[in-house]
């Protein structure tokens, strides 16, 4: 870039060639909250958005292959926290809204009332019965498309049949009361004429459902109240589970929320010491600061938890605003699966990228 | 079924909630606490509900 003497106010020795000036980088990789509002949040898609300054903005695939990561930090039986590192907000938000929406689920959809004497009135029964997560794995069934008949494949039939003894106290009904029926429905669409006369039932299982999973198909959470019966009051349902997505309703949603933060970053611009540093501890409410003791008597506030911070913004509240900058990896995501179904979060991340693809691959054959 | 002798239809007491059997001709009264006010029970007939 130079000639000679010339010297180009690119190619100056406080600025090396090939990598972006500190505040420009800071731009590009963070975003910056100030106490009234964040700053530099829309990302730079644009390859070349730098190279006049000779650095290439590009996200080759080799490049995100290498510097694209997972970390694991919490993984129980429903719940999950991993940092995703190195994507784009559009991609890690597409996870997140597929988890809520798209990710299928089995979930009671038809309820057929036999009897209901109990104060829970048969719409809401239905409903509440609809909100109970089943555990039932919904990579073993099939859709049930409109002219479908309900089989073994497509459909899992529970029933519910309590009543409250005359005499006795009142009974709470527990989800753990739905009775699994691998062999289909057991009610008639037309009452027989005779006794023992082979009747159509709602079903039409051509075997045991043993056969689609080997494990008992039972609810999730054995202890949710469903209605509660006085004396003399009775229930009498079947209750028909399908497959659905979270998109048709959210009962279906195998989810009990997925969301994502930044990783926050704390960055003190000037040293903070003495009875200012104390203020400051004092002032962030989730423990984000700390004292370092620099002996003869001297103390100066240090980050110590960065992660912690939910970006409050309590510490950029007044003399200190100039002396702390709180900034957000633009790349780095914390992200939480809830799973409020049979599979467990990190089984449901998988079907969620599963999706993702299967949509890639559409929009490809669409193109080609 | 004998047309002449009408199947007896099942009450509920409104008072202790016993069932009652009534025919046709029969008072109107619950048989455990005489009680004269009595309800029909919910028909039987299935329902479909969707669970939305």
């Amino acid at each position: 870039m130079s000639k000679g003497s010339f010297t180009s106010a690119l190619n100056m020795p406080d600025v090396p060639m090939g990598k972006l000036p500190d505040h420009l980088e800071v731009q590009r990789t963070r975003v910056v909250c100030k106490a009234d509002a964040p700053i530099h949040t829309e990302g730079i898609q644009f390859s070349g958005a730098y190279a006049a300054v000779g650095v290439d903005n590009s996200n080759p695939l080799d490049k995100f292959k290498r510097d694209f990561k997972i970390d694991v930090i919490r993984l129980t039986k429903d719940e999950m926290e991993f940092d995703m590192i190195g994507i784009d907000a559009a991609i890690a938000n597409a996870f997140r809204r597929i988890l809520i929406s798209e990710v299928p689920t089995m979930t009671i959809d038809k309820v057929f009332m036999v009897d209901n004497t109990s104060p829970i009135v048969d719409e809401v029964l239905a409903h509440r019965l609809g909100l109970i997560p089943l555990d039932a794995d919904p990579r073993l069934f099939e859709y049930m498309s409109e002219h479908d008949v309900p089989n073994e494949r497509n459909t899992i039939v529970y029933r519910l049949n309590v009543s409250c003894e005359k005499g006795s106290p009142r009974l709470t009904v527990k989800s753990d009361q739905l009775e699994w029926l691998p062999d289909g429905s057991k009610l008639h669409e037309v009452a027989p004429s005779y006794p023992g006369e082979q009747q159509k039932t709602y079903t039409s299982f051509s075997g045991s459902q043993l056969e689609v999973s080997r494990r008992a198909l039972g609810v999730k959470h054995k202890d949710i109240t469903i209605a509660r019966l006085g004396p003399g009051q009775t229930i009498e349902l079947e209750a028909h589970a399908v497959k659905g997505i979270g998109k048709v309703h959210a009962k279906w949603s195998p989810v009990a929320t997925a969301w994502y933060r930044m990783l926050p970053e704390v960055i003190l611009l000037k040293e903070i010491k003495g009875e200012e540093a104390k203020k400051l501890v004092k002032k962030c409410p989730v423990k984000v600061f700390d004292i370092e003791d620099l002996g003869n008597g001297e103390e100066r506030a240090v980050v110590k938890s960065p992660r912690a911070c939910t970006l409050c913004r309590e510490c950029l509240r007044g003399e200190s605003e100039e002396q702390i900058e709180l900034r957000r990896v633009r790349d780095h995501f914390i992200f939480t699966i809830e799973s409020a179904s049979a599979l467990p979060p990190e089984v449901l991340f998988k079907e969620a990228v599963e999706v993702l693809h299967e949509k890639c691959d559409r929009v490809i054959s669409e193109l080609s | 079924m004998d047309p002449q002798q009408p199947e007896p239809v099942v009450y509920l007491c409104g008072d202790c909630g016993a069932e009652c059997p009534l025919k046709s001709g029969d008072v109107i009264q619950c048989r455990d606490c005489g009680y004269r006010i009595l309800y029909k029970k919910r028909t039987r007939r299935i329902v479909q509900y969707e669970a939305r």
